[in-house]
């Protein structure tokens, strides 16, 4: 198989385009043929990262790198970034404002999905510089 | 269960009808959070919310659900129904609100897991 990497930029608020990075990312694994059940996995957390810069970021970018052994997502926001990582990955905690709960962001199970559907997940992030989600999902499980 | 039949009993209006209605409806999930559907739903579910945006589409499509129901009249958005029939994705709405029309769902032999 061969190896792939590109960048998409993401613009805050933008809900009409919301979905359209982890989606183009969606087309490129099925052209390379990877196996479904992952392409999946890579989607959800694709889109969970991708959702949380258009919801709390002005702008972000996801950039990939897919090889044989792994594919490799990093989404890197301006956002006001996050205080307590630990508190943020737990299930239900959020800081959205209600008009995006409204529309049924918000639940505070952005970070928690992306981490089940992740082999490693690491979130840095510093106050008011923004937040850089990194992810892993191994193509070739190690014998 | 096929989601044809379950559009008969529970007389859901079709707002897609060029998608397929035959496909196979395995279970279902009731939520207006987006993440919650995306954590807890599973692969050939019907989906009942009362979000009608753009959005619910890359919800169902991700998940490969087997379709979405708006409930207590709601209707979706021009650019939502565009979105579903791209991605195959059919949408019914129904005037009932969600506990009665998951209650019908339950009655019919659906459940979520």
């Amino acid at each position: 198989m061969s190896s792939s990497e590109g960048v998409f930029f993401l613009t805050g608020k933008d809900f009409k385009n919301a979905g359209a990075a982890s989606s183009s990312l969606k087309g490129i694994l099925e052209d390379m043929g990877i196996p479904s059940s992952i392409i999946r996995r890579v989607s959800i957390a694709a889109f969970e990262a991708e959702m949380n810069t258009i919801i709390y970021s002005v702008a972000g970018m996801m950039s990939y790198s897919i090889t044989p052994e792994m594919i490799k997502i990093r989404v890197q926001d301006m956002g006001p970034g996050i205080p307590d990582i630990e508190l943020a990955m737990k299930e239900g905690y959020s800081t959205a404002p209600d008009y995006i709960r409204e529309m049924g962001f918000g639940s505070g199970m952005g970070l928690p999905n992306i981490k089940k559907n992740a082999d490693v997940l690491t979130v840095n992030s510093l106050a008011g510089e923004g937040t850089t989600v990194e992810f892993t999902i191994n193509l070739s499980p190690a014998e | 269960m096929e989601l044809q039949e379950i559009i008969k009993s529970l007389s859901l209006r079709v707002e897609t009808p060029s998608t397929d209605l035959h496909r196979e409806v395995k279970g279902a999930y009731v939520s207006d959070m987006l993440s919650d559907v995306i954590g807890n739903s599973k692969e050939g579910f019907l989906w009942i919310t009362i979000q009608v945006h753009l959005n619910i589409i890359a919800v169902a499509s991700l998940k490969n659900l087997s379709g979405i129901i708006l409930v207590n009249g709601r209707v979706p958005a021009e650019e939502t129904l565009k979105k579903a029939i791209e991605e195959k994705i059919p949408i019914m709405t129904s005037p009932l609100p969600a506990f009665d029309l998951v209650g019908l769902l339950y009655s019919l032999g659906l459940r979520c897991r």
